[in-house]
Parts: structure tokens; C-alpha cells; sequence
């Protein structure tokens, strides 16, 4: 046996154990964020089942709901959606371009004095509904408002 | 590394309005380079803005978001000099974070 070889073999065994326990420290944030992506509706690639991984198939339409958007769109990859809810106590705004390959875009959830208001700019592959789900009092709203796009945005 | 955000936050009123621009391709996974391959998937997943570290805004984005994405956060009961902060995380796991204090609307 070589003592120093031993020696050697023991600090770099450390010197792992503290690299793998820094890397698991640095993930853990990350991992916890991962898990507050909505895989299942992201994936989706229909209206019905975006609405269904957001518990909103028994969503009512409401006006209190106001899209702004551009009839037309200049830019199809670069569509400003600007999504302003008089509903009370909204928790989140829900953006979804209902032709998109992936139709659910952004999922906003507002707390701690933010306004029921929600700002993204987005791609659209074709002409579509965009539609507003909110969420207020754990109830389901929706809102849709045609954008017609010449070009397509997505390819 | 990413390049910095522009945050800004200004008082308008009690409302305080914040606009953050982050530089980031937005990569679909459908665009297809001069080659004829495909461009990978890369875009922000999640975006979190904090006012004094309280979490105000919690976004989960698709890549249909925009290239360079520009978002609006509208904010009640925020005073001058308060921070605003941004954080960003992409499917790649990369992520940034930027601050900026509230200004007065001129």
C-alpha cells in the first residue's frame, strides 16, 4: 500500500462528495420551479385539453374580461396581448392562441397587490381566437378575441 | 451568461408600472437554420418579479412567447425606491436575475 496514494484517493473522493452536494444545492431551486410548469398543458395541442389541465372546462364567459389586441396582426411573431380582468380577486391570467400547434402561451398567477392585468407579447401561426382564462375566487373565466394573421409566425 | 434585462418601474399614481424586456431567443423548435436543421427548443420557462423579495408575479411561458420578451406587471401599494426584482429560468436550466428600484413617473 502506498500511503500517499491512499491519501489521494480519499481527497478526491471528498472533493466529489462536496462538488455533488453543491451541484444538488444549486438545482433544488430550479427543480422547485420545474414543478410549477404546467407540463401536461403546454403539451396539449388543443383548446379543450388546455382548459382541462387548468381545471377551467366549466368556465363561464364573462365581459368583465377585456382582450386588447390587434385585429390584424403587423407581425404574426410578434402579437402584443394585453389581457385586463375587472373580475374580483383574480388570481391568474391564462393566455391561449387557439390555432397555435401549442395553444396554451402564458399562465400569469398575480399576488401581493398586483393588478388584474397581464401584458405578453406572442407568436401566432395562424388566424385564431386568443383567449383569457381567468381565475378568480377559484371560479373559471374566459374571454376571446379574433387576430387575423397573414403571415404565419411559427415556421 | 445572459445579458442583463431592462426593468423599468415607474409610479404612475398608486400604480406602479413595470416593464421588463429580457434578450432571449425563443427558440420554438420549429425554425429550421440555413442548414435545414432544426433549431432546438430554448425558452423561458418561468419568470418570477418580487417587490422587497414578496413574489408579486409568477409567469409559466410557452415558446410561443416572443423573441426578446417583453412583459407588463401593473402594481398596487409600491413606493419609490422600492426594489423590483426579475428572475427568468429557461428549458436549458439557465437563468438571470436583475433588480431595479421604482421611480417617479416624470
Amino acid at each position: 500500500m502506498n500511503p500517499v496514494r491512499r491519501s489521494l484517493f480519499k481527497l478526491t473522493g471528498s472533493v466529489i462528495a462536496i462538488a455533488a452536494v453543491g451541484a444538488a444545492s444549486m438545482l433544488r431551486p430550479l427543480q422547485a420551479w420545474a414543478a410549477t410548469w404546467n407540463k401536461a398543458g403546454f403539451d396539449s395541442k388543443a383548446l379543450a385539453d388546455v382548459l382541462k389541465t387548468l381545471g377551467a372546462t366549466a368556465a363561464t364567459e364573462s365581459r368583465d374580461i377585456v382582450i386588447t389586441a390587434p385585429d390584424i396582426a403587423e407581425n404574426s411573431a410578434l402579437v402584443p396581448v394585453e389581457v385586463t380582468s375587472r373580475i374580483p380577486n383574480t388570481q391568474s391570467v391564462s393566455v391561449i392562441a387557439e390555432k397555435n400547434p401549442f395553444p396554451l402561451v402564458a399562465t400569469i398567477e398575480l399576488f401581493n397587490g398586483s393588478e388584474p392585468y397581464a401584458y405578453v407579447r406572442i407568436k401566432m401561426g395562424q388566424t385564431s381566437n386568443v383567449w383569457a382564462v381567468v381565475k378568480a375566487d377559484g371560479k373559471f373565466y374566459t374571454a376571446k378575441k379574433e387576430v387575423k394573421i397573414t403571415v404565419g409566425g411559427c415556421g | 451568461m445572459a445579458e442583463p434585462m431592462k426593468i423599468r418601474a415607474l409610479l404612475k399614481g398608486d400604480i406602479v408600472d413595470i416593464r421588463v424586456l429580457i434578450a432571449h431567443p425563443m427558440e420554438t423548435g420549429q425554425r429550421k437554420d440555413v442548414a435545414g436543421a432544426i433549431v432546438p427548443l430554448h425558452f423561458i420557462q418561468n419568470v418570477v418579479v418580487t417587490h422587497n423579495g414578496k413574489t408579486v408575479y409568477e409567469g409559466q411561458w410557452s415558446q410561443a412567447v416572443s423573441r426578446n420578451p417583453v412583459f407588463a406587471v401593473r402594481l398596487r401599494g409600491a413606493k419609490v425606491g422600492d426594489k423590483i426584482g426579475v428572475t427568468w429560468v429557461d428549458n436549458k436550466g439557465d437563468q438571470r436575475t436583475d433588480e431595479a428600484v421604482v421611480a417617479p413617473a416624470s
